[in-house]
């Protein structure tokens, strides 16, 4: 084995100075959080970085739903996934077929709708958030899981059918026209040669509109109150209510909460890269 | 042109529809197209104007405006947002400018920490932002304990702290999102040939000239829309104050994005709905600068 040059170690040590200030950065509030989860009550608090008795007791208490804020925990996955896949769905079907509709069938005033969606991007949801609420309040939507459904298609949509739109674009027109030549009606392109040539956008698409569904916690907590219809992150943030919340039940609940979507991160990683960040911000 | 293209695709039928001239000007792609498109359009009828709409009718009172005018939680939330912005966001920005260099550097360790670093933007920000509540909890939580256990005294009262708190809140919107934007600044960094440099070493070159005249000027387009764009996504970050302090102690923490909430939960909807009126001359003229950058 080759020695290292002097220069050479001085090069790997100043990286390591920065590397591990940021590996420490990075991991201490998740680690924070899985050590609650895997602590006793008593060991939880005392300050420890590994507890004495490690246990997984959290987990089937939650499991289980033992406790007064846990008792509608399964009720609450639930709709958490229910609404996640919906909504993931949802954006699809409407901003695929508007993405067609804008870029292959060019679509009279299809420039317009998508600017107007690209604005709809932009402005924060948060500032939506309130007329939002009033509006499915109007509508009678309010703790039916439709409202949030639909609140976050609308959120989701505008950036998918950009992402869409983009991609389509760079489909070769002469696929179109052999297809045409061919006899085949918007429909048939549609079902036979769109949606199949856009196969790794659509995935990215369909699990981007899925995880924002799932993390989504602003229009959750405002458009669903009933213990039984709240998803979990609402159910999460309702711990806090009170002063003596148990919080390595708060923590294990969450770290269950985390898994699923850190899980489809890193198993979509490449589609969630290059398909939806290079979009967003192209230079 | 935009148009001409589904006329060079589909021959046009008008002559097959000779009784309905109405028809004759929607081809089948178009009729088609415009299908296809409604629902996105119905969705954003719906839930995009009607409630823009309602929001500014409900707004539409001169006496709301000025009664926010005189809310010194008000003023506070606009201080706080531009701190937020101009400090917290250019502060991440240089931080991920720096990182996404050390993070092009190949070695097998650096693409494993890359691996781990992008954790907290994968997963949600609810349990993380709560866990950090806890970490400074002044009685219970492990800083304190910490601090206690080496130092023998009590540590400060991190959250009931308004300066303490609001940057706390800045540190979660950085932990949160500096993984995304140190891997978009990354792509950049990526696409500038090697030759470049190679050509500097030969020349003798510094560490900041390269920097300086090769990184910098292929990038600076790249970084200025990210830094708008986050500023953007900053103001609507509502989850970082929040569920850390909630605005409090004493409303000191708001932020423009949460005191809509707040104003609601006070039941005072025509404040609420001025609130987020007032912040639009921050939100428009970056979201039509963002428009006219993507559009093109």
């Amino acid at each position: 084995m080759r020695v290292p040059s002097l220069r050479e170690a001085g090069a790997e040590a100043r990286l390591l100075l920065i590397g591990i200030p940021v590996l420490i950065w990075t991991l201490i509030p998740i680690y924070h959080m899985f050590l609650f989860a895997i602590s006793p009550k008593q060991d939880a608090f005392a300050g420890k970085l590994w507890p004495d008795h490690p246990t997984l007791n959290n987990f089937r208490i939650v499991f289980n739903q033992q406790h007064y804020f846990l008792r509608d925990f399964w009720a609450q996955f639930g709709n958490s996934v229910v609404i996640a896949v919906a909504v993931g769905a949802l954006t699809l079907v409407i901003a695929t077929s508007a993405a067609f509709a804008i870029s292959r069938l060019r679509v009279r005033g299809g420039r317009t709708v998508m600017n107007l969606a690209l604005f709809t991007y932009f402005i924060p949801a948060a500032f939506l958030a309130v007329p939002m609420y009033r509006t499915m309040g109007n509508y009678g939507l309010l703790n039916n899981h439709w409202s949030l459904i639909l609140a976050m298609v609308t959120i989701a949509s505008p950036y998918a059918i950009w992402v869409l739109k983009q991609a389509s674009d760079k489909l070769p027109l002469e696929l179109d026209e052999a297809a045409i030549m061919d006899g085949a009606t918007p429909l048939q392109l549609f079902r036979m040669v769109y949606v199949p040539l856009m196969l790794p956008s659509l995935v990215a698409v369909g699990t981007y509109a899925l995880l924002l569904a799932w993390n989504e916690y602003l229009y959750a907590f405002l458009l669903l109150s009933k213990d039984t219809e709240i998803t979990l992150p609402v159910a999460l943030g309702n711990f806090l209510a009170a002063d003596d919340s148990p919080w390595e039940l708060l923590m294990t609940t969450g770290f269950i909460y985390a898994l699923p979507p850190a899980a489809v991160y890193y198993v979509f990683r490449r589609y969630m890269v290059g398909g939806l960040t290079a979009g967003a911000v192209k230079s | 042109m935009v148009h001409s293209m589904a006329t060079i695709a589909y021959p046009a039928p008008a002559e097959t529809l000779p009784r309905r001239p109405w028809s004759a000007r929607l081809s089948t792609p178009q009729v088609w197209g415009i299908v296809m498109i409604a629902p996105y359009l119905l969705v954003f009828l719906a839930f995009v104007v009607y409630p823009i709409g309602y929001g500014l009718w409900l707004a539409r009172h001169p006496a709301s405006y000025v009664a926010l005018y005189n809310d010194p939680v008000f003023a506070r939330a606009v201080v706080n947002t531009l701190i937020f912005l101009v400090i917290g966001i250019n502060f991440k920005m240089l931080v991920a400018l720096f990182l996404s260099g050390f993070f092009v550097q190949s070695r097998t360790w650096i693409r494993w920490l890359s691996v781990l670093f992008i954790l907290p933007w994968a997963v949600p920000s609810i349990p993380t932002i709560l866990s950090v509540r806890f970490m400074f909890n002044p009685e219970w939580g492990v800083i304190n304990n910490l601090i206690f256990k080496f130092t023998g005294e009590d540590g400060p009262n991190w959250l009931n702290d308004p300066a303490m708190g609001l940057t706390l809140a800045i540190l979660v919107h950085i932990w949160k999102s500096l993984p995304f934007w140190t891997l978009i600044l990354m792509t950049g960094r990526l696409a500038i040939s090697t030759d470049m440099f190679e050509a500097a070493d030969v020349d003798g070159a510094s560490w900041w000239q390269k920097f300086r005249f090769i990184t910098w000027p292929s990038m600076q387009t790249l970084y200025l829309t990210c830094t708008l764009l986050s500023m953007i996504w900053t103001l609507g970050d509502f989850n970082s104050v929040y569920l850390l302090t909630g605005g409090g102690p004493a409303d000191l923490t708001h932020v423009l994005s949460t005191l809509g909430i707040r104003y609601l939960r006070l039941d005072q909807l025509d404040m609420s709905m001025a609130s987020i009126v007032c912040a639009m001359p921050l939100v428009l003229p970056l979201v039509y600068f963002m428009m006219k950058r993507l559009s093109r």
